[in-house]
């Protein structure tokens, strides 16, 4: 009896964690089922059977070449995330092993300015990058999405770091291991899981950012939410061509997304359950 | 052997000089389908203008407006070349940061651009922005749903006919609203047809001294009869319906009538994409008898900031861009139903263009019909049509915008609307420095 009730139990929660995973991925999938319909297909209602066509696609990449955009999205999301990680190594280590008493209200304070609305700094921000010369470049771009991703990856690594035992750096240093060193061949080998998931995260969020990316970029630099933005039409139904250009935009992250989930899921919920 | 090292060094130096010589100017625009059009016929322009190559940048309009306000503001110098609408060209002129476009090329012909159109896009004269399309709004109805309905739709139709005619051919159970309008909150939005609707009523929204007049009887009139209407014969949740909302609507048959930009024209009619393709006809926005239309008068333009460093290069584009030959350019390839319309008087005077565009007659007799210079039965100190050209009008414009939507969806009433609207407009206005 009992063992039928876990049964039905583990069914019941398993049809449960379909549906909502289901409802949660419904918006991206009817985006992939809508790019491959004709633009008068995609207005005439709701529909999951399109017609199979790639006009969409082409004209997509006819109108504004896709590949240069996607070139940026890489070179943005990994370059801003390398950059964090070596502020943000340093950083944690400081935190983790020689904490003072104000190392938590720092830490609070790092992630309490990612609740600031970014629009509120985007005209100081845009002067800066203008008089450096930095509008509409690569480097400029990488260090904006640093600095905004820091807070998270500085938290993220201080967690992980923590978990390591002490002792094992005060052994290095009693070998006679310099401060890089102990970085170096010590903390980061023990940390790889953690810097890898903080690294993947990070390339996540750099890759979806479109406040700044669209604001401080014009045509060099600009990336794939560029892209996606350039579909949007005032007048004129474009749903399919726009549904293609956001197929394009999501399908790289999502795969690397997929094939890392496990790493990911790791990472986001270490230390969650002591 | 030293000639031939001569040739060559002089070769690739000239290449190099000629290389350092070339301008690039970068163009922020919108993705409609006449700005997409001219992206792809560029090859024309660079043709001719071997020296100047031309970078794109597409954005969705309010990101547009928000990244060219930002970067004119700034005197950032990202664009050489942006495309702005009627509302901002008379306040950015005013700042000075916009150029006078004053080296159009002899053969330009400004004087062909039709009267309403420069007029919104000059001040004190000066043309400081070129038309690259126009439109107005005006009624499009179904020909076949209007005849089942026993009536005959006039050229002038008045918002009472309007009112009688939705009743009647509204369909519920064949899922057909009598009419389809905007209701999506937004200063460019419900606002623009609202405003434009409120100046056939007799309503405007500050009298001459900048007072706000929604505590007058012509705005609750004006929306009075807009929610009522609306709730009659209008669609199910028709205060998220914008103008991409409505298109979808009438291209599959579900509006009897919609009131909205004579652009949408060539989407209704377009058979590839519209259902009722070959059933819809066109009127005159509705009035009330007072001597003012509902309807609306914009035009995307291509402007230059004062801070570019390439502004030769761009007046030649601007030029080449809005110019007789770019039309001719477009019919050439694409035919005369393509043409970019409502900026030059000789388009319509055109046969062909008349043959391939049936409502060519009715959108020109629109644009005529409104005056952004005096846009309102009651005088008022300011320009726009269905805006109001001041800086402040983009965010009252919205508040408003969202009260109105408000009560179009039952949330609040039409009396409390406007009471609401009127202690928005009269904090920003006093702290405008407008009134006291």
């Amino acid at each position: 009896m009992a063992r039928s009730v876990t049964t039905q139990h583990k069914t019941i929660a398993t049809v449960a964690a379909w549906i909502v995973a289901l409802l949660i991925f419904f918006p991206i999938l009817y985006t992939i089922i809508t790019s491959f319909k004709s633009e008068q297909e995609a207005i005439q209602g709701f529909s999951i059977i399109p017609s199979g066509t790639f006009e969409s696609y082409a004209e997509v990449q006819a109108q504004s070449g896709y590949f240069k955009f996607f070139f940026n999205s890489v070179l943005l999301s990994v370059g801003s995330t390398i950059l964090a990680l070596l502020v943000a190594i340093p950083a944690a280590w400081s935190m983790a092993f020689s904490p003072t008493k104000r190392t938590k209200d720092i830490l609070m304070w790092m992630l309490s300015t990612k609740m600031m609305p970014a629009v509120a700094v985007l005209f100081p921000i845009y002067l800066i990058f203008r008089d450096t010369g930095l509008l509409d470049s690569r480097i400029g771009l990488m260090i904006m999405l640093m600095l905004i991703n820091l807070p998270i990856v500085v938290w993220m690594l201080y967690t992980y770091f923590r978990e390591i035992p002490g002792e094992i750096l005060e052994a290095a240093r009693m070998d006679g291991a310099s401060l890089w060193n102990e970085i170096v061949y010590v903390l980061t080998p023990m940390a790889v899981p953690g810097i890898a998931s903080t690294m993947l995260l990070n390339i996540i969020l750099a890759w979806n950012e479109a406040f700044w990316t669209i604001r401080l970029t014009t045509t060099e630099a600009a990336p794939l939410t560029a892209f996606i933005s350039s579909f949007s039409s005032p007048q004129g139904l474009f749903w399919a061509k726009l549904s293609a250009a956001s197929t394009l935009a999501i399908a790289p992250i999502l795969i690397m997304g997929w094939f890392s989930q496990k790493q990911l899921v790791r990472g986001l919920t270490f230390g969650a359950v002591k | 052997m030293k000639l031939r090292t001569l040739t060559l060094g002089l070769l690739t130096a000239s290449t190099l000089a000629f290389a350092a010589h070339a301008e690039s100017i970068t163009i922020a625009t919108v993705n409609n389908g006449d700005m997409v059009r001219m992206q792809k016929l560029t090859e024309d322009f660079t043709k001719a203008n071997p020296d100047i190559q031309l970078n794109w940048v597409t954005l969705e309009e309010n990101v547009l407006r928000e990244r060219v306000t930002t970067d004119i503001a700034t005197k950032g110098g990202q664009y050489d070349v942006m495309t702005i609408g009627t509302y901002e060209v008379p306040i950015w002129a005013k700042q000075s940061w916009l150029l006078p476009l004053d080296k159009l090329g002899d053969d330009y012909d400004a004087k062909d651009i039709i009267p309403a159109i420069a007029g919104g896009l000059s001040v004190d004269g000066k043309l400081y922005a070129a038309p690259f399309y126009g439109e107005s709004s005006f009624v499009m109805y179904r020909k076949d749903l209007i005849e089942k309905a026993g009536l005959k739709m006039p050229d002038t139709p008045t918002w009472d006919f309007i009112r009688q005619a939705a009743d009647k051919m509204t369909d519920r159970a064949n899922g057909v609203n009598g009419v389809c309008l905007r209701g999506k909150a937004g200063w460019g939005e419900n606002m623009a047809f609202l405003t434009a609707m409120s100046n056939s009523f007799g309503a405007r929204w500050f009298d001459e001294n900048w007072k706000p007049q929604f505590d007058q009887p012509e705005w609750k009139n004006t929306l009075q009869f807009y929610v009522d209407l609306m709730k009659a014969d209008g669609p199910e949740g028709a205060s998220s319906n914008g103008f991409n909302e409505n298109l979808a609507l009438f291209q599959q048959g579900k509006c009897g009538m919609w009131i909205d930009a004579t652009v949408a024209a060539s989407f209704v009619s377009d058979p590839k994409a519209s259902q009722v393709a070959d059933k819809v006809g066109y009127a005159l926005a509705p009035d009330n008898g007072l001597g003012k239309r509902g309807n609306w008068l914009w035009a995307w333009s291509l402007a230059i900031p004062a801070g570019t460093q390439k502004a030769d290069a761009a007046q030649k584009f601007v030029s080449w861009a809005t110019s007789k030959h770019y039309a001719e350019l477009v019919a050439s390839k694409e035919g005369w139903a393509n043409v970019p319309p409502g900026t030059r008087s000789s388009l319509y005077a055109n046969a062909e263009y008349q043959k391939a565009a049936p409502f060519a007659k009715m959108t020109l007799d629109s644009i005529n019909a409104a005056d952004p210079t005096h846009p309102t039965v009651k005088p008022v100190p300011y320009v726009g049509v269905q805006f109001v050209a001041i800086p402040e009008f983009q965010g009252l414009g919205t508040t408003v915008g969202q009260l109105f939507s408000a009560a179009l969806a039952g949330q609040s009433s039409v009396d409390d609307a406007l009471r609401q609207a009127q202690d928005a407009a009269t904090a920003a206005m006093t702290e405008g420095g407008y009134i006291k």
